[in-house]
Protein backbone atom coordinates (compact mmCIF):
# COMPACT_ATOMS: atom_id res chain seq x y z
CA UNK A 1 0.00 0.00 0.00
CA UNK A 2 3.05 2.21 0.21
CA UNK A 3 4.79 3.97 -2.64
CA UNK A 4 8.35 5.01 -2.23
CA UNK A 5 8.32 8.72 -1.66
CA UNK A 6 11.42 9.48 -3.66
CA UNK A 7 10.51 7.63 -6.85
CA UNK A 8 7.04 8.92 -7.41
CA UNK A 9 7.68 12.57 -8.25
CA UNK A 10 6.79 12.46 -11.93
CA UNK A 11 7.34 15.30 -14.36
CA UNK A 12 3.97 16.61 -13.29
CA UNK A 13 5.09 17.27 -9.72
CA UNK A 14 4.53 20.89 -8.85
CA UNK A 15 7.27 23.44 -8.51
CA UNK A 16 7.08 23.35 -4.74
CA UNK A 17 7.80 19.64 -4.66
CA UNK A 18 10.69 19.83 -7.07
CA UNK A 19 12.37 22.69 -5.29
CA UNK A 20 12.24 20.88 -2.00
CA UNK A 21 15.46 19.02 -1.29
CA UNK A 22 15.79 16.46 1.44
CA UNK A 23 17.43 17.60 4.66
CA UNK A 24 17.38 21.30 3.88
CA UNK A 25 16.19 23.39 6.78
CA UNK A 26 13.60 24.85 4.42
CA UNK A 27 10.76 22.30 4.69
CA UNK A 28 7.76 21.69 2.50
CA UNK A 29 5.60 23.70 4.84
CA UNK A 30 7.59 26.89 4.34
CA UNK A 31 7.67 26.44 0.57
CA UNK A 32 3.94 25.77 0.65
CA UNK A 33 3.30 29.00 2.53
CA UNK A 34 5.48 30.97 0.13
CA UNK A 35 3.77 29.37 -2.86
CA UNK A 36 0.34 30.26 -1.55
CA UNK A 37 1.38 33.87 -1.04
CA UNK A 38 2.71 34.04 -4.61
CA UNK A 39 -0.55 32.61 -5.96
CA UNK A 40 -2.63 35.03 -3.89
CA UNK A 41 -0.62 37.99 -5.18
CA UNK A 42 -0.87 36.70 -8.76
CA UNK A 43 -4.59 36.01 -8.50
CA UNK A 44 -5.88 38.77 -10.84
CA UNK A 45 -3.30 37.76 -13.41
CA UNK A 46 -4.28 34.11 -12.93
CA UNK A 47 -7.93 34.85 -13.71
CA UNK A 48 -6.90 36.68 -16.90
CA UNK A 49 -4.62 33.88 -17.99
CA UNK A 50 -7.44 31.37 -17.61
CA UNK A 51 -10.00 33.45 -19.51
CA UNK A 52 -9.47 31.73 -22.88
CA UNK A 53 -12.57 29.61 -23.61
CA UNK A 54 -10.75 26.29 -24.07
CA UNK A 55 -8.78 26.85 -20.87
CA UNK A 56 -11.97 27.81 -19.07
CA UNK A 57 -13.57 24.57 -20.24
CA UNK A 58 -10.51 22.58 -19.17
CA UNK A 59 -10.58 24.13 -15.71
CA UNK A 60 -14.30 23.51 -15.21
CA UNK A 61 -14.01 19.87 -16.24
CA UNK A 62 -10.86 19.35 -14.15
CA UNK A 63 -12.38 20.89 -11.03
CA UNK A 64 -15.67 19.06 -11.47
CA UNK A 65 -14.04 15.63 -11.93
CA UNK A 66 -12.22 16.18 -8.62
CA UNK A 67 -15.27 17.58 -6.83
CA UNK A 68 -17.41 14.70 -8.05
CA UNK A 69 -14.87 12.05 -7.07
CA UNK A 70 -13.80 13.41 -3.69
CA UNK A 71 -16.85 12.35 -1.62
CA UNK A 72 -16.50 8.81 -2.97
CA UNK A 73 -12.75 8.76 -2.40
CA UNK A 74 -13.19 10.01 1.18
CA UNK A 75 -15.93 7.45 1.76
CA UNK A 76 -13.68 4.68 0.42
CA UNK A 77 -10.75 5.85 2.51
CA UNK A 78 -12.81 5.94 5.71
CA UNK A 79 -14.35 2.55 4.96
CA UNK A 80 -10.94 1.05 4.26
CA UNK A 81 -9.64 2.52 7.54
CA UNK A 82 -12.54 0.84 9.35
CA UNK A 83 -11.65 -2.47 7.66
CA UNK A 84 -7.95 -2.02 8.37
CA UNK A 85 -8.40 -1.18 12.04
CA UNK A 86 -11.61 -2.75 13.28
CA UNK A 87 -12.19 -5.86 11.14
CA UNK A 88 -9.84 -8.68 12.19
CA UNK A 89 -8.13 -10.71 9.44
CA UNK A 90 -9.88 -13.81 10.72
CA UNK A 91 -13.18 -12.36 9.52
CA UNK A 92 -12.11 -12.56 5.88
CA UNK A 93 -10.66 -16.02 6.39
CA UNK A 94 -14.09 -17.07 7.67
CA UNK A 95 -16.32 -15.52 4.98
CA UNK A 96 -14.17 -16.24 1.92
CA UNK A 97 -13.80 -19.81 0.64
CA UNK A 98 -10.41 -21.27 1.51
CA UNK A 99 -9.92 -22.28 -2.13
CA UNK A 100 -8.52 -19.23 -3.96
CA UNK A 101 -10.15 -20.14 -7.27
CA UNK A 102 -13.50 -20.16 -5.49
CA UNK A 103 -12.78 -16.99 -3.48
CA UNK A 104 -12.47 -14.99 -6.73
CA UNK A 105 -16.12 -15.25 -7.88
CA UNK A 106 -17.36 -14.83 -4.30
CA UNK A 107 -15.38 -11.59 -3.96
CA UNK A 108 -16.56 -10.50 -7.41
CA UNK A 109 -20.20 -10.89 -6.46
CA UNK A 110 -19.50 -9.20 -3.10
CA UNK A 111 -18.60 -6.09 -5.11
CA UNK A 112 -22.32 -5.54 -5.49
CA UNK A 113 -22.57 -4.30 -1.90
CA UNK A 114 -20.13 -1.38 -2.08
CA UNK A 115 -22.31 1.55 -3.07
CA UNK A 116 -19.81 3.81 -4.76
CA UNK A 117 -17.73 4.35 -7.84
CA UNK A 118 -14.21 3.34 -8.76
CA UNK A 119 -12.65 5.98 -6.49
CA UNK A 120 -14.00 4.18 -3.42
CA UNK A 121 -13.05 0.68 -4.49
CA UNK A 122 -9.31 1.30 -4.88
CA UNK A 123 -8.56 2.02 -1.20
CA UNK A 124 -11.01 -0.66 -0.05
CA UNK A 125 -9.35 -3.33 -2.22
CA UNK A 126 -6.00 -2.17 -0.84
CA UNK A 127 -7.31 -2.69 2.69
CA UNK A 128 -8.49 -6.19 1.77
CA UNK A 129 -5.00 -7.17 0.64
CA UNK A 130 -3.51 -5.74 3.83
CA UNK A 131 -6.01 -7.81 5.77
CA UNK A 132 -4.74 -11.02 4.20
CA UNK A 133 -7.33 -11.49 1.46
CA UNK A 134 -5.74 -13.27 -1.49
CA UNK A 135 -4.86 -10.58 -4.10
CA UNK A 136 -6.79 -12.36 -6.86
CA UNK A 137 -10.04 -12.07 -4.87
CA UNK A 138 -9.34 -8.47 -3.85
CA UNK A 139 -8.69 -7.57 -7.50
CA UNK A 140 -11.93 -9.21 -8.64
CA UNK A 141 -13.66 -7.08 -6.02
CA UNK A 142 -11.76 -3.97 -7.17
CA UNK A 143 -13.02 -4.46 -10.74
CA UNK A 144 -16.58 -5.56 -10.06
CA UNK A 145 -17.58 -3.19 -7.24
CA UNK A 146 -17.77 0.04 -9.27
CA UNK A 147 -19.67 -1.66 -12.10
CA UNK A 148 -22.29 -3.87 -10.49
CA UNK A 149 -23.40 -2.07 -7.32
CA UNK A 150 -27.08 -1.08 -7.02
CA UNK A 151 -26.54 2.66 -7.54
CA UNK A 152 -24.76 2.10 -10.83
CA UNK A 153 -27.29 -0.47 -12.04
CA UNK A 154 -30.21 1.81 -11.16
CA UNK A 155 -28.65 4.77 -12.97
CA UNK A 156 -28.09 2.48 -15.96
CA UNK A 157 -31.76 1.46 -15.87
CA UNK A 158 -32.78 5.13 -15.73
CA UNK A 159 -30.52 6.02 -18.66
CA UNK A 160 -31.78 3.09 -20.75
CA UNK A 161 -35.49 2.98 -19.93
CA UNK A 162 -37.42 -0.04 -21.14
CA UNK A 163 -34.23 -2.02 -21.80
CA UNK A 164 -33.72 -4.25 -18.75
CA UNK A 165 -31.69 -6.63 -20.89
CA UNK A 166 -29.10 -3.88 -21.28
CA UNK A 167 -28.78 -3.50 -17.50
CA UNK A 168 -28.46 -7.30 -17.19
CA UNK A 169 -25.82 -7.29 -19.94
CA UNK A 170 -23.81 -4.65 -18.06
CA UNK A 171 -24.00 -6.67 -14.85
CA UNK A 172 -23.09 -9.93 -16.57
CA UNK A 173 -20.26 -8.61 -18.73
CA UNK A 174 -18.70 -6.67 -15.84
CA UNK A 175 -18.84 -9.60 -13.43
CA UNK A 176 -17.48 -11.92 -16.11
CA UNK A 177 -14.53 -9.63 -16.81
CA UNK A 178 -13.80 -9.11 -13.08
CA UNK A 179 -13.82 -12.83 -12.29
CA UNK A 180 -11.77 -13.64 -15.40
CA UNK A 181 -9.15 -11.10 -14.29
CA UNK A 182 -9.09 -12.63 -10.80
CA UNK A 183 -8.46 -16.09 -12.21
CA UNK A 184 -5.89 -14.70 -14.64
CA UNK A 185 -4.05 -13.19 -11.66
CA UNK A 186 -4.14 -16.55 -9.85
CA UNK A 187 -2.52 -18.19 -12.87
CA UNK A 188 -0.07 -15.54 -14.06
CA UNK A 189 0.14 -12.92 -11.33
CA UNK A 190 3.31 -12.57 -9.31
CA UNK A 191 3.25 -11.26 -5.77
CA UNK A 192 6.33 -9.09 -6.33
CA UNK A 193 4.45 -6.98 -8.92
CA UNK A 194 2.36 -5.69 -6.06
CA UNK A 195 3.83 -3.17 -3.66
CA UNK A 196 4.39 -4.88 -0.33
CA UNK A 197 1.33 -4.37 1.83
CA UNK A 198 2.91 -1.79 4.08
CA UNK A 199 0.87 0.42 6.30
CA UNK A 200 1.52 3.45 8.45
CA UNK A 201 3.58 2.81 11.55
CA UNK A 202 1.00 2.45 14.23
CA UNK A 203 2.53 -0.15 16.50
CA UNK A 204 1.56 0.57 20.05
CA UNK A 205 -0.85 3.34 19.06
CA UNK A 206 -4.48 3.29 20.08
CA UNK A 207 -7.17 2.14 17.63
CA UNK A 208 -8.25 5.75 17.15
CA UNK A 209 -4.72 6.78 16.25
CA UNK A 210 -4.44 3.86 13.84
CA UNK A 211 -7.78 4.80 12.26
CA UNK A 212 -6.78 8.40 11.60
CA UNK A 213 -3.32 7.39 10.43
CA UNK A 214 -4.88 4.99 7.92
CA UNK A 215 -7.25 7.70 6.64
CA UNK A 216 -4.41 10.17 6.22
CA UNK A 217 -2.11 7.62 4.61
CA UNK A 218 -4.69 6.44 2.06
CA UNK A 219 -5.87 9.87 1.06
CA UNK A 220 -2.33 11.15 0.61
CA UNK A 221 -1.59 8.19 -1.65
CA UNK A 222 -4.71 8.22 -3.77
CA UNK A 223 -5.47 11.96 -3.77
CA UNK A 224 -2.48 13.14 -5.79
CA UNK A 225 -3.09 10.50 -8.43
CA UNK A 226 -6.75 11.45 -8.60
CA UNK A 227 -5.58 14.96 -9.53
CA UNK A 228 -3.28 13.55 -12.25
CA UNK A 229 -6.18 11.52 -13.64
CA UNK A 230 -8.60 14.44 -13.45
CA UNK A 231 -6.18 16.67 -15.35
CA UNK A 232 -5.67 14.05 -18.07
CA UNK A 233 -9.40 13.46 -18.41
CA UNK A 234 -10.08 17.19 -18.67
CA UNK A 235 -7.40 17.55 -21.34
CA UNK A 236 -8.85 14.82 -23.53
CA UNK A 237 -12.41 15.90 -22.83
CA UNK A 238 -11.56 19.36 -24.12
CA UNK A 239 -9.31 18.26 -26.98
CA UNK A 240 -10.99 15.27 -28.71
CA UNK A 241 -13.76 16.65 -30.95
CA UNK A 242 -17.01 14.71 -31.03
CA UNK A 243 -17.02 14.80 -34.83
CA UNK A 244 -14.05 12.42 -34.99
CA UNK A 245 -15.85 9.94 -32.82
CA UNK A 246 -19.07 10.14 -34.80
CA UNK A 247 -17.14 9.31 -37.97
CA UNK A 248 -16.42 5.73 -36.82
CA UNK A 249 -19.85 4.95 -35.38
CA UNK A 250 -20.95 2.89 -38.40
CA UNK A 251 -18.07 0.41 -38.27
CA UNK A 252 -19.08 -2.48 -35.99
CA UNK A 253 -15.66 -3.61 -34.75
CA UNK A 254 -13.94 -0.26 -34.78
CA UNK A 255 -16.81 1.41 -32.93
CA UNK A 256 -16.49 -1.05 -30.01
CA UNK A 257 -12.78 -0.29 -29.73
CA UNK A 258 -13.28 3.46 -30.07
CA UNK A 259 -15.92 3.63 -27.34
CA UNK A 260 -13.79 1.40 -25.09
CA UNK A 261 -10.87 3.79 -25.57
CA UNK A 262 -13.16 6.76 -25.03
CA UNK A 263 -14.18 5.27 -21.67
CA UNK A 264 -10.52 5.02 -20.68
CA UNK A 265 -9.87 8.58 -21.73
CA UNK A 266 -12.94 10.33 -20.34
CA UNK A 267 -12.66 8.77 -16.85
CA UNK A 268 -16.30 9.44 -16.06
CA UNK A 269 -17.57 8.27 -12.69
CA UNK A 270 -19.30 4.90 -13.02
CA UNK A 271 -22.46 6.36 -11.53
CA UNK A 272 -22.79 8.77 -14.44
CA UNK A 273 -21.32 6.95 -17.39
CA UNK A 274 -24.64 5.33 -18.36
CA UNK A 275 -26.10 8.74 -19.18
CA UNK A 276 -23.18 9.54 -21.43
CA UNK A 277 -23.49 6.13 -23.09
CA UNK A 278 -27.21 6.74 -23.62
CA UNK A 279 -26.45 9.98 -25.44
CA UNK A 280 -24.02 8.27 -27.85
CA UNK A 281 -27.01 7.28 -29.97
CA UNK A 282 -25.04 6.77 -33.19
CA UNK A 283 -23.31 3.74 -31.72
CA UNK A 284 -24.51 0.13 -31.48
CA UNK A 285 -25.64 -1.20 -28.11
CA UNK A 286 -22.62 -3.52 -28.02
CA UNK A 287 -20.25 -0.59 -28.47
CA UNK A 288 -22.02 1.29 -25.68
CA UNK A 289 -21.86 -1.81 -23.50
CA UNK A 290 -18.08 -1.89 -24.02
CA UNK A 291 -17.99 1.76 -22.91
CA UNK A 292 -19.82 0.85 -19.68
CA UNK A 293 -17.82 -2.31 -18.94
CA UNK A 294 -14.38 -0.82 -19.60
CA UNK A 295 -14.97 2.59 -17.93
CA UNK A 296 -15.29 1.44 -14.30
CA UNK A 297 -12.36 -1.00 -14.68
CA UNK A 298 -9.76 0.92 -16.67
CA UNK A 299 -9.62 4.67 -16.96
CA UNK A 300 -6.85 7.21 -16.69
CA UNK A 301 -7.88 8.43 -13.27
CA UNK A 302 -8.26 4.87 -11.97
CA UNK A 303 -4.93 3.65 -13.38
CA UNK A 304 -3.22 6.64 -11.78
CA UNK A 305 -4.80 5.76 -8.44
CA UNK A 306 -3.89 2.08 -8.81
CA UNK A 307 -0.31 3.15 -9.45
CA UNK A 308 -0.39 5.05 -6.19
CA UNK A 309 -1.90 2.25 -4.14
CA UNK A 310 -0.52 -0.94 -5.72
CA UNK A 311 2.63 0.32 -7.46
CA UNK A 312 3.86 0.98 -10.99
CA UNK A 313 4.85 -2.53 -12.03
CA UNK A 314 1.39 -3.74 -11.04
CA UNK A 315 -0.57 -1.05 -12.88
CA UNK A 316 1.55 -1.34 -16.04
CA UNK A 317 0.53 -5.01 -16.41
CA UNK A 318 -2.88 -5.07 -14.83
CA UNK A 319 -4.51 -2.17 -16.69
CA UNK A 320 -3.79 -3.33 -20.28
CA UNK A 321 -4.80 -6.90 -19.43
CA UNK A 322 -8.03 -5.66 -17.86
CA UNK A 323 -8.74 -3.57 -20.95
CA UNK A 324 -8.44 -6.57 -23.26
CA UNK A 325 -10.51 -8.84 -21.00
CA UNK A 326 -13.21 -6.19 -20.49
CA UNK A 327 -13.55 -5.46 -24.22
CA UNK A 328 -13.72 -9.18 -25.00
CA UNK A 329 -16.31 -9.75 -22.30
CA UNK A 330 -18.47 -6.86 -23.52
CA UNK A 331 -18.17 -8.00 -27.14
CA UNK A 332 -19.23 -11.56 -26.27
CA UNK A 333 -22.11 -10.60 -23.99
CA UNK A 334 -23.24 -7.85 -26.36
CA UNK A 335 -23.18 -10.08 -29.45
CA UNK A 336 -25.04 -12.90 -27.73
CA UNK A 337 -27.66 -11.00 -25.73
CA UNK A 338 -28.20 -7.57 -27.31
CA UNK B 1 5.86 15.38 2.46
CA UNK B 2 6.06 15.86 6.21
CA UNK B 3 3.13 15.21 8.45
CA UNK B 4 2.56 18.88 9.20
CA UNK B 5 2.54 19.76 5.51
CA UNK B 6 0.12 16.88 4.87
CA UNK B 7 -2.19 18.26 7.52
CA UNK B 8 -2.09 21.70 5.91
CA UNK B 9 -2.82 20.29 2.44
CA UNK B 10 -5.73 18.22 3.77
CA UNK B 11 -7.06 21.22 5.69
CA UNK B 12 -6.89 23.42 2.58
CA UNK B 13 -8.59 20.80 0.43
CA UNK B 14 -11.32 20.19 3.02
CA UNK B 15 -11.80 23.92 3.45
CA UNK B 16 -12.03 24.46 -0.31
CA UNK B 17 -14.63 21.72 -0.64
CA UNK B 18 -16.61 23.14 2.29
CA UNK B 19 -16.54 26.65 0.92
CA UNK B 20 -17.64 25.47 -2.51
CA UNK B 21 -20.47 23.33 -1.17
CA UNK B 22 -21.74 25.76 1.46
CA UNK B 23 -22.10 28.49 -1.18
CA UNK B 24 -23.80 27.99 -4.54
CA UNK B 25 -20.47 27.61 -6.33
CA UNK B 26 -20.68 23.80 -6.33
CA UNK B 27 -23.63 24.03 -8.75
CA UNK B 28 -21.17 25.00 -11.50
CA UNK B 29 -19.51 21.60 -11.27
CA UNK B 30 -21.88 18.93 -9.98
CA UNK B 31 -25.55 18.11 -9.38
CA UNK B 32 -27.49 19.59 -6.51
CA UNK B 33 -27.92 16.17 -4.89
CA UNK B 34 -24.20 15.79 -4.23
CA UNK B 35 -24.17 18.69 -1.75
CA UNK B 36 -24.62 16.71 1.52
CA UNK B 37 -21.90 14.29 0.45
CA UNK B 38 -19.57 17.16 -0.44
CA UNK B 39 -20.12 18.75 2.95
CA UNK B 40 -19.50 15.41 4.67
CA UNK B 41 -16.31 14.88 2.64
CA UNK B 42 -15.10 18.40 3.49
CA UNK B 43 -15.73 17.84 7.20
CA UNK B 44 -13.98 14.46 7.05
CA UNK B 45 -10.92 15.97 5.33
CA UNK B 46 -10.69 18.71 7.95
CA UNK B 47 -11.09 16.09 10.71
CA UNK B 48 -8.29 13.98 9.23
CA UNK B 49 -6.10 17.10 9.09
CA UNK B 50 -6.84 17.98 12.72
CA UNK B 51 -6.20 14.41 13.87
CA UNK B 52 -2.92 14.32 11.94
CA UNK B 53 -1.75 17.53 13.62
CA UNK B 54 -2.92 16.29 17.02
CA UNK B 55 -1.03 12.99 16.86
CA UNK B 56 2.02 14.60 15.27
CA UNK B 57 2.29 17.22 18.02
CA UNK B 58 1.82 14.56 20.68
CA UNK B 59 4.49 12.38 19.09
CA UNK B 60 6.86 15.35 19.00
CA UNK B 61 6.34 15.97 22.66
CA UNK B 62 7.12 12.32 23.29
CA UNK B 63 10.13 12.83 20.96
CA UNK B 64 9.39 10.06 18.48
CA UNK B 65 8.23 11.74 15.34
CA UNK B 66 6.69 9.53 12.67
CA UNK B 67 8.36 11.50 9.92
CA UNK B 68 10.70 8.69 8.95
CA UNK B 69 8.31 7.65 6.16
CA UNK B 70 7.17 10.61 4.10
CA UNK B 71 4.27 10.26 1.66
CA UNK B 72 4.81 10.56 -2.12
CA UNK B 73 5.52 13.95 -3.61
CA UNK B 74 2.65 13.57 -6.03
CA UNK B 75 0.33 14.35 -3.14
CA UNK B 76 1.43 17.98 -3.45
CA UNK B 77 -0.78 18.01 -6.54
CA UNK B 78 -3.77 18.04 -4.20
CA UNK B 79 -3.12 21.78 -3.99
CA UNK B 80 -4.18 22.17 -7.64
CA UNK B 81 -7.91 21.66 -6.98
CA UNK B 82 -7.55 23.99 -3.98
CA UNK B 83 -6.23 26.69 -6.31
CA UNK B 84 -8.96 25.82 -8.82
CA UNK B 85 -11.76 25.98 -6.27
CA UNK B 86 -10.70 28.92 -4.12
CA UNK B 87 -8.77 31.20 -6.44
CA UNK B 88 -9.95 30.51 -9.98
CA UNK B 89 -13.48 29.13 -9.35
CA UNK B 90 -14.26 28.82 -13.07
CA UNK B 91 -17.80 29.55 -14.23
CA UNK B 92 -20.23 26.97 -15.58
CA UNK B 93 -19.82 25.54 -19.10
CA UNK B 94 -21.41 27.66 -21.82
CA UNK B 95 -21.57 28.25 -25.55
CA UNK B 96 -17.96 27.21 -26.23
CA UNK B 97 -18.62 23.70 -24.95
CA UNK B 98 -22.11 23.58 -26.49
CA UNK B 99 -20.80 24.46 -29.96
CA UNK B 100 -18.51 21.46 -30.10
CA UNK B 101 -20.97 18.93 -28.68
CA UNK B 102 -24.04 17.47 -30.35
CA UNK B 103 -27.45 18.07 -28.79
CA UNK B 104 -28.22 15.30 -26.30
CA UNK B 105 -31.93 14.87 -26.85
CA UNK B 106 -31.39 11.29 -28.07
CA UNK B 107 -30.45 10.24 -24.53
CA UNK B 108 -34.03 10.86 -23.45
CA UNK B 109 -36.48 8.29 -24.62
CA UNK B 110 -39.92 9.12 -25.81
CA UNK B 111 -42.50 9.08 -23.05
CA UNK B 112 -45.85 7.49 -23.76
CA UNK B 113 -47.81 10.57 -22.77
CA UNK B 114 -46.77 14.00 -21.66
CA UNK B 115 -48.42 15.66 -18.67
CA UNK B 116 -50.25 18.91 -19.36
CA UNK B 117 -48.06 22.02 -19.20
CA UNK B 118 -47.89 23.78 -15.82
CA UNK B 119 -50.34 26.64 -15.23
CA UNK B 120 -49.53 30.19 -16.24
CA UNK B 121 -49.31 32.14 -19.43
CA UNK B 122 -46.66 31.73 -20.59
CA UNK B 123 -45.94 28.38 -18.95
CA UNK B 124 -42.37 28.23 -17.70
CA UNK B 125 -40.76 24.91 -18.61
CA UNK B 126 -37.19 23.58 -18.85
CA UNK B 127 -35.50 23.59 -22.27
CA UNK B 128 -35.20 19.81 -22.16
CA UNK B 129 -38.95 19.49 -21.49
CA UNK B 130 -39.75 21.71 -24.46
CA UNK B 131 -37.38 19.84 -26.75
CA UNK B 132 -38.76 16.41 -25.88
CA UNK B 133 -42.40 17.57 -26.15
CA UNK B 134 -41.60 19.18 -29.51
CA UNK B 135 -39.75 16.21 -31.01
CA UNK B 136 -41.31 13.12 -29.44
CA UNK B 137 -44.85 14.46 -28.97
CA UNK B 138 -44.84 16.75 -32.02
CA UNK B 139 -45.98 19.58 -29.80
CA UNK B 140 -49.41 18.05 -29.05
CA UNK B 141 -49.18 18.66 -25.30
CA UNK B 142 -48.32 22.32 -25.96
CA UNK B 143 -51.15 23.11 -28.40
CA UNK B 144 -52.57 26.62 -27.98
CA UNK B 145 -50.17 27.47 -25.17
CA UNK B 146 -47.35 29.95 -24.86
CA UNK B 147 -44.18 28.74 -23.16
CA UNK B 148 -41.20 30.47 -21.60
CA UNK B 149 -37.74 28.93 -21.83
CA UNK B 150 -34.57 30.18 -20.18
CA UNK B 151 -31.10 29.42 -21.50
CA UNK B 152 -28.02 30.92 -23.09
CA UNK B 153 -27.31 31.81 -26.70
CA UNK B 154 -25.09 29.57 -28.81
CA UNK B 155 -24.66 29.32 -32.58
CA UNK B 156 -24.21 26.64 -35.21
CA UNK B 157 -21.42 27.01 -37.76
CA UNK B 158 -23.96 28.26 -40.32
CA UNK B 159 -25.11 31.03 -37.95
CA UNK B 160 -28.36 29.43 -36.72
CA UNK B 161 -29.07 30.83 -33.26
CA UNK B 162 -29.90 28.37 -30.49
CA UNK B 163 -31.36 28.74 -27.05
CA UNK B 164 -29.18 26.22 -25.21
CA UNK B 165 -29.07 24.70 -21.78
CA UNK B 166 -26.45 22.27 -20.53
CA UNK B 167 -27.72 19.19 -18.71
CA UNK B 168 -25.68 17.23 -16.20
CA UNK B 169 -26.05 13.62 -15.19
CA UNK B 170 -23.33 13.79 -12.59
CA UNK B 171 -20.62 16.40 -13.10
CA UNK B 172 -19.52 18.90 -15.72
CA UNK B 173 -17.37 16.21 -17.38
CA UNK B 174 -20.57 14.65 -18.72
CA UNK B 175 -22.37 17.94 -19.46
CA UNK B 176 -24.25 17.88 -22.74
CA UNK B 177 -26.21 20.63 -24.45
CA UNK B 178 -29.90 20.65 -25.33
CA UNK B 179 -30.40 23.06 -28.23
CA UNK B 180 -33.61 24.73 -29.41
CA UNK B 181 -33.52 26.88 -32.54
CA UNK B 182 -35.04 30.36 -32.27
CA UNK B 183 -37.19 31.56 -35.17
CA UNK B 184 -39.33 34.66 -35.47
CA UNK B 185 -38.02 37.22 -33.01
CA UNK B 186 -34.78 38.97 -33.75
CA UNK B 187 -31.71 37.70 -31.97
CA UNK B 188 -29.40 40.34 -33.34
CA UNK B 189 -27.00 41.86 -30.89
CA UNK B 190 -27.16 38.85 -28.59
CA UNK B 191 -23.68 37.56 -27.95
CA UNK B 192 -22.85 33.91 -27.34
CA UNK B 193 -23.35 32.94 -23.69
CA UNK B 194 -25.89 35.76 -23.11
CA UNK B 195 -28.67 34.46 -20.87
CA UNK B 196 -32.15 35.04 -22.30
CA UNK B 197 -35.78 34.15 -21.66
CA UNK B 198 -37.69 33.23 -24.82
CA UNK B 199 -41.50 33.41 -24.89
CA UNK B 200 -43.10 31.66 -27.82
CA UNK B 201 -45.16 28.79 -29.20
CA UNK B 202 -44.46 25.39 -30.74
CA UNK B 203 -43.42 25.22 -34.37
CA UNK B 204 -42.89 22.04 -36.42
CA UNK B 205 -39.64 23.46 -37.83
CA UNK B 206 -36.64 21.34 -36.96
CA UNK B 207 -33.11 20.65 -38.08
CA UNK B 208 -30.37 18.09 -37.58
CA UNK B 209 -27.37 18.91 -35.43
CA UNK B 210 -24.42 18.74 -37.85
CA UNK B 211 -22.27 17.25 -35.08
CA UNK B 212 -24.27 14.12 -34.27
CA UNK B 213 -27.25 14.25 -36.66
CA UNK B 214 -29.64 14.46 -33.69
CA UNK B 215 -32.92 16.41 -34.08
CA UNK B 216 -33.07 20.03 -32.89
CA UNK B 217 -36.57 21.53 -32.49
CA UNK B 218 -37.39 25.21 -32.97
CA UNK B 219 -39.57 27.64 -31.07
CA UNK B 220 -41.61 30.39 -32.75
CA UNK B 221 -40.45 33.23 -30.53
CA UNK B 222 -42.54 36.30 -29.70
CA UNK B 223 -39.89 37.87 -27.54
CA UNK B 224 -36.29 37.23 -26.57
CA UNK B 225 -35.26 39.12 -23.48
CA UNK B 226 -31.96 39.24 -21.65
CA UNK B 227 -32.07 37.89 -18.10
CA UNK B 228 -29.56 37.50 -15.29
CA UNK B 229 -27.43 34.37 -15.02
CA UNK B 230 -29.41 31.86 -12.92
CA UNK B 231 -27.89 30.21 -9.84
CA UNK B 232 -28.54 26.77 -11.30
CA UNK B 233 -27.07 27.03 -14.76
CA UNK B 234 -27.47 23.34 -15.60
CA UNK B 235 -30.75 21.55 -15.97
Amino acid sequence: MLVDAETEAGPGAPETARRRRPRLPLGGLEVLAAGLIVILVARPWLADALAAPWLQRWTVVFVSVIVQALPFLVFGVVLSAVIAVFVPPSFFARVLPRNDALAVPVAGVAGAVLPGCECASVPVAGAFIRRGVTPAAALAFLLSAPAINPIVLISTAVAFPGQPEFVAARFGASLLAAVAMGWLWLRLGRADWLKPPARPHTDGDSKAAAFWASCRHDIMHAGGFLVVGGAAAATLNAVVPERWIAAVADQPVLSVLVLALLAVVLSICSEADAFVAASLTQFSLTARLAFLVVGPMVDIKLVAMQTGVFGKSFAARFAPATFVVAVASAAIVGTVFL
Amino acid sequence: MRRQAQAVVLMLLGGAVLRTSLTDTYLRYVKEGLRPFLIAAGVALVAIAVATLHYELRARRAAHSHDDHPEPKVSWLMLLPVVGLLLVAPGALGAYAADSTGTALGAWEEESDYLPLPDGDPAEIPVLDYASRAIFDEGRSMEGRRVKLTGFISRADDGTVFLTRMILSCCAADARPIKVGIEGATTEGLADDAWVAVVGTYTPTMMRDPINNERIPFIAAESVEGVGVPVKQYE
